[in-house]
């Protein structure tokens, strides 16, 4: 074993290719990639997952009716004309109202999705940000800000949401608001702990002894080694956010005619129930539950996938 | 004029008392009391103790993550306390750290050159990209990494060569001063071997000064020219190496010498060790007079009066009055 004379031999022993190749790394993404890839049930979830959001955008181009066009045509027997039928072009039949419900479900999909999707987002920047800068910069700042997120968390956000609603009247745009400042909350929560154990770590006392300043260690030392928990996080927010709205929506306070969302849709459609003209439950209820289930299999595939020492 | 100067060094953490009210003071943590010493221009201060004797707070409280209670931080002449903003940064520049735990003090989100590269894009965001990445490649080179890894993650790598990594994230500003907290402590004694090389070889062509900080004895006297040993934040001998560690007059340094196992049978049975009972004592609570009393096997009523009890001999400072010469079997 001559060559061990040499000290740096077991480090050039270990890469053949030539020097000037640049080798290609493996990232921690990129592992957490493959582990996700071979979680049958998270894969499923994800194709699921797309196939609704492609139902979502696209579904509305093979509507043969507007959302909101009644069809007179079938006034006074929906219960037995209006059913669902690829004759009438009415492929998931007509609601109470006459109205296409294939195209009312579309339409219903993509605001319940928006709503889960934009909430959770909310969650991850503001949540994120907040949470990491207490946690970073510790100390009184670091009291200040977590007890003002123990204040927001002590307020009954459904009872506050609810008058918010009544008083400032129903507007998709106060949906968005109320949803928004309650998401936040858990996350930054989340943030800050992760932050406390990353912050003690080596690395980010070599930055700080480099000079880096604050914010930027933040952004590029703090939120990337955060960032697996709060995606998992996020994923199983966004059905948090669709059942929320749902529940919003169902007691009549949500998104208003003539828009719709599943959870309007549903609440139509149980009304409906003793009329014989269970379809109008059974679609928007079909695509509300496939899509929270997605969204649960995918944050379990991402969980396990991100942090496998969780598992 | 040496390039640092460590004088009457404090530093005091506060701590504060469990479930104690808000507004009650804190107990205080002295992890370093009155250190004091010089660094020379391309020298080595070696800083050994063991565990919990304020070695890695003197480090940070010289590259400046920690504050200084009291006392003196001369670095080329300028007191780190009294600096300003631009030369703080540039003390930033001149003063680097490697770090004991060497996959830790790399962020696993991050490709190894964009680790190496951090001082260079903080300090010269101005800098081109084709710069950095040439500059990147010569250090990475010089660390005895190939610089074609540049695109791979901290976890590809092993504990040797992530420290590889970390000195040349340290050297790729070119400093003045290299502060190693334990750089080797982590690694393989055959690495162990090949990084303190690394160093010398490094620090003789770069003109570094540095300052070594290990609990092990036998590693510190490979690279340093002088020794500092400390007990519980305190200078308890220092001088040079040779002297240190061949003439042992301190009974703690006596201690940490016999510790060292020499690589013969016979003579490592043979050899009497003075062990040492028990554990450091609480820095929240040190013992009055010299700290090392309560653990001390010549120790004496007077050990616990308030004195200085700093001696001299032969440029060795000895912080006991009652030391005798030892030869040391082996380090």
């Amino acid at each position: 074993m001559a060559k061990h004379a040499n000290p740096d031999a077991d480090i050039l022993d270990e890469v053949q290719e030539p020097v000037n190749e640049q080798v290609k790394g493996r990232s921690l993404w990129a592992d957490a990639r493959d582990r996700f890839f071979k979680n049958k049930a998270a894969v499923v979830g994800l194709i699921v997952l797309f196939f609704v959001t492609a139902f979502a955008i696209f579904g509305g181009l093979i509507s043969q009716y507007e959302p909101q066009t009644v069809d007179f045509s079938l006034m006074g027997a929906m219960a037995v004309n209006g059913s669902p039928s690829i004759e009438t072009g009415h492929y998931f039949g007509v609601d109470f109202e006459g109205r296409d419900l294939y195209a009312r479900v579309v339409q219903g999909t993509r605001v319940s999705l928006m709503v889960g999707v934009v909430g959770a987002l909310v969650a991850v920047v503001v949540g994120t940000l907040y949470g990491a800068i207490a946690g970073y910069l510790g100390g009184k700042t670091d009291d200040v800000m977590m007890r003002l997120v123990d204040v927001l968390m002590s307020i009954p956000f459904m009872f506050v949401l609810i008058l918010m609603l009544v008083i400032f009247g129903q507007s998709i745009f106060m949906l968005f608001l109320g949803i928004g400042l309650i998401a936040w909350l858990d996350m930054s929560r989340i943030a800050r702990g992760q932050t406390l154990s990353i912050k003690n770590k080596e690395f980010v006392e070599a930055a700080i002894a480099t000079g880096v300043r604050p914010l930027t260690i933040i952004l590029r030392h703090i939120v990337p080694n955060l960032l697996g928990i709060v995606i998992v996080y996020a994923t199983l927010l966004v059905p948090q956010m669709i059942i929320f709205e749902s529940f919003i929506s169902y007691l009549g306070l949500g998104v208003q005619e003539p828009s719709t969302s599943l959870g309007a849709l549903i609440r139509q459609g149980t009304q409906q129930m003793n009329n014989g003209t269970l379809w109008m439950l059974a679609y928007p209820l079909f695509f509300f539950l496939i899509t929270l289930f997605a969204f649960f299999f995918v944050g379990d595939g991402l969980r396990d996938a991100l942090d496998p020492k969780d598992r | 004029m040496s390039i640092l100067s460590v004088k009457d060094l404090r530093v005091t953490f506060d701590v504060p008392k469990r479930g104690a009210w808000p507004w009650t003071p804190p107990m205080k943590l002295q992890a370093v009391g009155g250190l004091s010493f010089d660094l020379e221009q391309g020298q080595t201060v070696g800083l050994v103790g063991e565990s919990g004797s304020g070695k890695s707070t003197v480090a940070r409280a010289i590259v400046g993550t920690v504050p200084a209670t009291s006392g003196q931080i001369l670095f080329e002449g300028t007191d780190l306390a009294s600096m300003s903003v631009g030369d703080r940064r540039r003390h930033r520049r001149d003063a680097q750290m490697v770090f004991q735990d060497p996959l830790a003090a790399l962020n696993p989100r991050m490709t190894v050159g964009d680790i190496v590269a951090e001082p260079l894009t903080t300090h010269y965001p101005e800098m081109k990209r084709a710069e950095v990445k040439k500059r990147v490649g010569e250090i990475m080179e010089r660390v005895g990494l190939l610089p074609n890894l540049v695109n791979r993650y901290p976890h590809e790598f092993s504990g040797g060569q992530c420290q590889r990594i970390g000195i040349a994230r340290a050297l790729i500003m070119r400093p003045k001063l290299l502060i190693c907290d334990e750089p080797v402590s982590a690694l393989d004694v055959s690495v162990q071997a090949q990084v303190v090389n690394l160093l010398k070889e490094l620090q003789r062509d770069m003109g570094l000064s540095m300052i070594f900080i290990a609990h092990d004895l036998s590693v510190v006297k490979h690279i340093s020219d002088e020794i500092v040993v400390m007990y519980l934040g305190r200078i308890m001998e220092a001088g040079p190496t040779h002297e240190v560690t061949t003439k042992p007059r301190h009974p703690y340094t006596q201690a940490l010498i016999s510790s060292v196992p020499i690589p013969d049978p016979v003579l490592e049975k043979a050899r009497p060790r003075p062990v040492l009972e028990g554990e450091l004592p609480s820095p929240l609570n040190p013992p009055s007079g010299c700290v090392f009393r309560t653990r001390c096997p010549k120790a004496r009523p007077d050990c616990a009066e308030p004195k200085d009890r700093r001696q001299y001999e032969n440029g060795v400072r000895v912080d006991c009055p009652y030391f005798e010469v030892k030869d040391a079997l082996a380090v």
